[in-house]
């Protein structure tokens, strides 16, 4: 499956739950595929998603759920343990694997040689959904969390263009929204 | 009012209400004061940056936001420092303990105590140096205000000598 086609069929599922997503292309996909003042999209700060939504679920009550890449997730694994340690129940981690860094050239990450699902398992998560060729994101949405998800996409971009939005309207409209 | 009451006392009365750690020998007292603090979630973190990240998204979900850190720490901060909280105007206040500064026992603590001014200065975060309790205590509150209000973070560097009070 296209990393946007698990983007799509994920995001059209959600209703008032909040969005953290990734830096690069996954937020260019997100966006082209469908905007929220809900959504916020990440411009920098490569390997924060997880955490910065761990803060988001922490802060207050509504669902959050987290668009991380393999790649990021390698650079901040840190945050798995946190994340298990505080167990917030209103949270998702989406982990899209291609197993590279997609918006460098698809470079290949250690994802392919290590199951993220398994290290999610050895730090404690007890729910854990992997899926590759098909996804149902309504079972996700009704465990209780923290979840783990892990979604196998194929390498490669889609062809949507950059976020027109300024990185302070990003943040405001997504405040307001609270 | 000692000098670790002084810089919780200080938290309080900025309505700080989420804060983000990893210890440092002269934070510990502030730490166990903020783990007690019912109106206070407190998230010891596994690295500095993973705590930037944290409390930006619980300033994302409403919260006033604080670390409590070493000036080591400031070190593995600088990108998300500056691609997401210089870049979308976050604020949060920074509580450092500030080793290799006069009076510090371990020399590996000089080379990034001799460095964290200038690493502020390259990021435009702007940092007060308070000597004693009294003005940690008044600085504090004034500090989570300019912060906000300049949607940056802002620094308060606490040196080795501050916590002999």
């Amino acid at each position: 499956m296209e990393r946007i086609k698990a983007i799509e069929i994920i995001s059209t599922q959600l209703e008032d739950e909040l969005v953290i997503c990734n830096i690069g292309f996954p937020s260019r996909e997100l966006y082209a595929v469908r905007d929220s003042s809900a959504h916020f999209y990440m411009l920098g700060s490569m390997g924060m998603a997880s955490s910065i939504g761990l803060g988001l679920a922490l802060a207050q009550k509504r669902k959050v759920v987290v668009f991380d890449g393999d790649g990021s997730l390698l650079m901040n694994l840190g945050s798995l343990v946190t994340i298990f340690s505080q167990s917030p129940e209103n949270f998702i981690l989406v982990v899209l694997d291609n197993e590279c860094y997609g918006s460098t050239g698809s470079q290949c990450t250690y994802a392919s040689n290590v199951d993220l699902s398994r290290v999610a398992e050895a730090v404690g998560f007890k729910k854990i959904f992997s899926f590759k060729d098909n996804i149902d994101f309504s079972e996700v949405l009704n465990t209780k969390g923290p979840v783990f998800v892990h979604v196998k996409v194929e390498p490669g971009n889609a062809d949507v263009p950059v976020i027109d939005m300024e990185p302070e309207e990003i943040k405001t409209r997504f405040r307001e929204n609270l | 009012m000692d000098s670790s009451q002084a810089v919780f006392k200080g938290l309080k009365k900025a309505g700080i209400d989420f804060v983000v750690s990893l210890p440092c020998v002269n934070l510990d007292k502030i730490l166990e004061m903020v783990e007690d603090d019912p109106d206070i979630i407190h998230v010891p973190v596994t690295r500095e940056e993973e705590g930037f990240g944290i409390s930006a998204g619980a300033y994302l979900g409403g919260k006033k936001t604080a670390i409590l850190m070493q000036n080591s720490g400031l070190g593995n901060s600088v990108n998300v420092l500056a691609s997401l909280y210089k870049l979308y105007q976050l604020p949060i206040l920074m509580i450092m303990s500030h080793r290799g500064t006069e009076g510090e026992f371990m020399s590996a603590q000089i080379p990034m105590g001799e460095a964290t001014p200038g690493v502020l200065d390259a990021l435009e975060i702007a940092y007060f140096l308070p000597k004693t309790p009294d003005e940690a205590f008044k600085l504090i509150p004034e500090a989570w205000l300019m912060a906000e209000m300049a949607g940056s973070p802002l620094a308060m560097l606490f040196e080795v000598k501050f916590w002999e009070f």
